[in-house]
């Protein structure tokens, strides 16, 4: 696919603040499938070599370095990888330009992002794998909870008021201890 | 208020958006007489009690859901994703 990249949407230095930190990550090339009807088998065989399965709602599927993460119904983004041939089974999309994507890790990460975020997120509620569409703040967003911590994937053009957000969170969070 | 999406789970009412009564999923036949026409767009029930009516997942999972709930005790009894219902939305 061609680089349409310019220069990142941030170019902030990663923040670490109290028990936490925040910074942005290239992703590389996300592509979505949005399933055609009834053909979540034949995607699945197309994606085996892979080693990826069209994955359940709220979750991802992962194998060397490649996701496949659920972003709504009969769709999800491929990270990491070029995707297959999926005609007639699949719509593709490039969306690498699209989106933006943050890392929140550390000890308070759960309290910095519930301020924005309206679920529970603490371990037993929201554990490693979990993947889902909600908002942050008044922003659209992908969130994914990994071994590191948090990634959380937003619109590009809101790249910076995603980070202004969780930096004001950060902060806050950190000053009371 | 919660909304139970099929897809996401339970969540806030602020991922979502508020459309209106479920009347809007029967759209009148290209050719429906007038009337059929104005009923659909401008004529609504007040009902208080259950009602059933849409819902967008602006911030989530993007669907539209019929839910139903009651306006009086507030409670939510459930939601279905439109594009799942029998008949389909065309």
């Amino acid at each position: 696919m061609p680089e349409l990249i310019a220069k990142p949407a941030l170019d902030d230095a990663p923040l670490s603040l109290g028990a936490c930190r925040l910074e942005a990550v290239e992703l590389g090339s996300i592509t979505s499938i949005a399933l055609f009807p009834g053909k979540e088998k034949a995607a699945d065989k197309a994606l085996k070599p892979l080693g990826l399965s069209f994955p359940a709602p709220n979750s991802l599927v992962q194998k060397a370095g490649a996701m496949l993460v659920w972003t709504g119904r009969d769709q999800a983004f491929l990270i990491g990888a070029e995707a297959p041939d999926l005609a007639g089974l699949a719509a593709t999309t490039d969306q690498s330009g699209g989106w933006s994507a943050l890392r929140l890790t550390g000890q308070k990460a759960v309290d910095v992002l519930m301020r924005h975020v309206p679920l529970d997120l603490r371990l037993a509620a929201f554990p490693v794998g979990r993947a889902v569409r909600v908002s942050l703040g008044h922003m659209s967003a992908v969130l994914i909870r990994d071994a590191e911590g948090f990634l959380i994937l937003t619109f590009r053009s809101m790249a910076r008021t995603a980070w202004h957000e969780l930096e004001v969170a950060l902060r806050t969070v950190a000053a009371r201890g | 208020m919660r909304i139970p999406c099929p897809l996401c789970g339970t969540r806030d009412r602020r991922e979502f958006h508020y459309y209106g009564s479920d009347d809007y999923l029967n759209r009148p036949a290209p050719d429906a007489p007038i009337e059929a026409w104005d009923d659909h767009l401008h004529l609504r029930d007040n009902p208080a009690g259950e009602t059933r009516d849409l819902w967008y997942h602006e911030t989530g999972c993007a669907q539209w859901l019929r839910v139903h709930r009651n306006t009086v005790t507030h409670e939510v009894y459930g939601a279905e994703l439109v594009a799942g219902l029998k008949g389909g939305v065309k």
